[in-house]
């Protein structure tokens, strides 16, 4: 039953990553993100990890993927243009070498071998246990992190304000 | 393979479904007949006594419309983004506990569709879903009244989750646990030991909770976005015949989401709120009718303020959101943490 | 059962098709959306582990590494944001001032 919901996502995944990566509307692409993430949001929750699964469609696909909507509709980006001719080669190139890449990055991984899935244990994916950590070993990075959110947040007002004559 | 417990949610899908639909067709009746009634008027009194058949009326003219689509229009992003609205709306209502553990033949059935450990979690992330009909419908219209409507539409909605989910953070804090089900079952007993009053000091969370929830739904005194004067009516200019009716239910059925989880989270589900002297089934009918009455005070709440208040503009909106509901969410959580450290409300 | 394998492949092929998409789009909100893409790759290779170790480690990371997308996109779009403002245009292959 798992592997019928993972094949299904991984389709849905790997088709709407393709349409990001060629469609030329911006719009379409962005939507096709947002479709992209929901999708690997279900992968998680198919992996036993619920409390990221969620927290993935909330951030993720609700809050960011309307961000660069938003921006893509504020500055009216049309159709992409077609390509500079004097990149061609980099354009023929480019899916050759993330090929090599993917084919290095997964052979690397599957010769990993990862250990099988275990049984779920008790208490695993859940909001509590991943905020019992949270809090305890990783309180430093939490609060670090925050900083680092409180900063992106001046920053990004700062760099997007008009310049009033 | 489980085939009777898959029945059994089959079951509670079909019901909860066509009870949404159902209240959708009374809200539409109910919302004319109360804003006559509040303007001093009749409203629909042609079409059956009191004009109870006025819904059916209104889905037969709204399904012989013609079918209009803009030519310039996107077409595949300008049909999905009614369904778009409906379908998210309409999946938050899964979590929703409406009734308690029944026994039948033996088999004790919860009534909760999806009983998830993180269930809030899930009924906020499917309203925020939710945005994305707002800003495709904007957009594929390809008129500038659509793009503003829906951009101001989504920067609506997005600002006021923020008060939302830190008001659901709250009642979370106080409950010690995501699973709507036991935060109702935390509220169980007197009227007193709900949420919203002593069991959980959340006065103010509710109030943030239910403001915050009219500017999500779109409905006055938020809905700048879909005003006529101001925007001819927004994002769903562009819309007319079957598709207005996809978006025009999408927004109702987001009214009972809405007031389904104030009514989850602060007013005890479907507990009564004052003892009863038998049990069984009589008791469990009783509450799941407390649960429909509830939720029947809260759209007529909805269609009262709607017709009394009068619309913010658009930047009086942002600043309420911003700078008055944020500050407020932050203070009630922080209020709430002190409470629940010091051990006077909630685990 | 889910062979992990499976799951790390096809965040390897996320991950390529991410980075197709970086080195090959024009528009630089198209660019950050790919990268965005290559960060989702690397949540998912993060959940696999987790799953097979059973810790809610990995689960943290991926926490961190989700809010530390959030304020990249918001820097990165204010960025874009400005740079439009200033050129006219968002297409990577015009904003070559600092050419030789």
């Amino acid at each position: 039953m798992e592997r019928i919901a993972f094949c299904v996502l991984a389709v849905l995944v790997v088709a709407s990553a393709l349409v990001v990566v060629r469609h030329k509307n911006p719009v379409v692409a962005a939507v096709a993100l947002a479709f992209n993430l929901v999708g690997v949001a279900g992968l998680y929750m198919v992996l036993h990890a619920q409390f990221v699964g969620l927290l993935q469609v909330i951030v993720y696909a609700g809050a960011i993927m309307v961000l660069i909507l938003f921006v893509i509709m504020l500055l009216n980006l049309l159709e992409e243009a077609e390509p500079h001719p004097a990149g061609t080669f980099q354009r023929w190139l480019a899916p050759v070498a993330a090929a090599a890449f993917a084919v290095t990055i997964g052979s690397a991984l599957w010769r990993s071998n990862p250990p099988a899935f275990p049984p779920v244990p008790e208490g695993f994916g859940t909001a509590a246990s991943v905020g019992r950590e949270l809090f305890t070993r990783f309180y430093y990075p939490f609060e670090a992190i925050s900083l680092l959110l409180i900063v992106a947040m001046i920053g990004a007002v700062l760099l997007s304000k008009r310049r009033l004559p | 393979m489980d085939w009777l417990g898959i029945l059994i949610s089959g079951v509670k899908i079909v019901v909860v479904f066509s009870s949404l639909m159902l209240g959708v067709s009374i809200m539409t009746w109910v919302e004319r007949r109360v804003s006559a009634v509040i303007q001093f008027r009749w409203g629909p009194n042609r079409v059956g006594p009191w004009g109870l058949l006025q819904p059916i009326a209104d889905g037969v003219k709204f399904i012989q419309k013609e079918d209009i689509i803009p030519t310039d229009a996107y077409v595949p992003f300008y049909l999905a983004a009614p369904m778009l609205a409906f379908v998210p709306a309409a999946f938050a209502f899964t979590v929703i506990p409406f009734g308690p553990d029944i026994d039948i033949f033996g088999r004790t059935v919860k009534l909760v569709i999806l009983d998830m450990d993180g269930g809030v979690l899930w009924g906020f992330a499917a309203t925020a879903l939710g945005v994305y009909a707002l800003v495709l419908a904007g957009w594929s219209s390809r008129s500038k009244f659509s793009l503003m409507g829906g951009l101001r539409s989504s920067a609506q909605m997005l600002s006021y989750e923020l008060p939302l989910v830190l008001s659901i953070v709250a009642v979370v804090l106080v409950s010690g646990s995501l699973r709507p089900t036991e935060i109702v079952a935390r509220q169980a007993g007197t009227i007193w030991n709900w949420n919203v009053f002593g069991g959980g000091a959340q006065l103010l969370g509710f109030i943030l909770f239910t403001v915050a929830g009219y500017a999500e739904t779109n409905r006055l005194p938020f809905d700048l976005p879909e005003a006529e004067g101001e925007l001819v009516s927004g994002y769903h200019t562009e819309y007319s015949g079957m598709r207005f009716a996809t978006f025009f239910m999408a927004e109702y059925i987001n009214m009972m989401t809405s007031s389904a989880l104030a009514i989850t989270l602060f007013l005890g589900g479907w507990h009564l709120g004052f003892p009863v002297p038998f049990t069984g089934w009589p008791l469990w009918i009783l509450e799941i009718l407390a649960f429909v009455v509830k939720l029947a005070a809260f759209q007529f709440l909805y269609v009262w303020v709607r017709w009394t208040l009068p619309r913010f503009r658009y930047d009086q909106l942002m600043d309420l959101g911003w700078k008055g509901l944020l500050p407020l969410s932050i203070g009630n959580l922080a209020f709430t943490a002190i409470l629940v450290a010091f051990g006077i409300v909630g685990k | 059962m889910i062979d992990p394998r499976f799951v790390l492949l096809l965040s390897a092929l996320l991950f390529a098709l991410g980075v197709v998409g970086v080195l090959t789009r024009r528009g630089a909100i198209t660019i950050l959306m790919c990268v965005e893409l290559m960060l989702n790759a690397g949540n998912l290779a993060f959940i696999t582990f987790a799953r097979s170790n059973g810790g809610p480690e990995a689960q943290i990371y991926v926490f961190f590494i989700m809010t530390l997308a959030a304020a990249e996109a918001a820097v990165g779009l204010a960025i874009v944001i400005a740079l439009f403002r200033l050129r006219g245009t968002t297409d990577v292959d015009e904003i070559n001032l600092l050419k030789w």
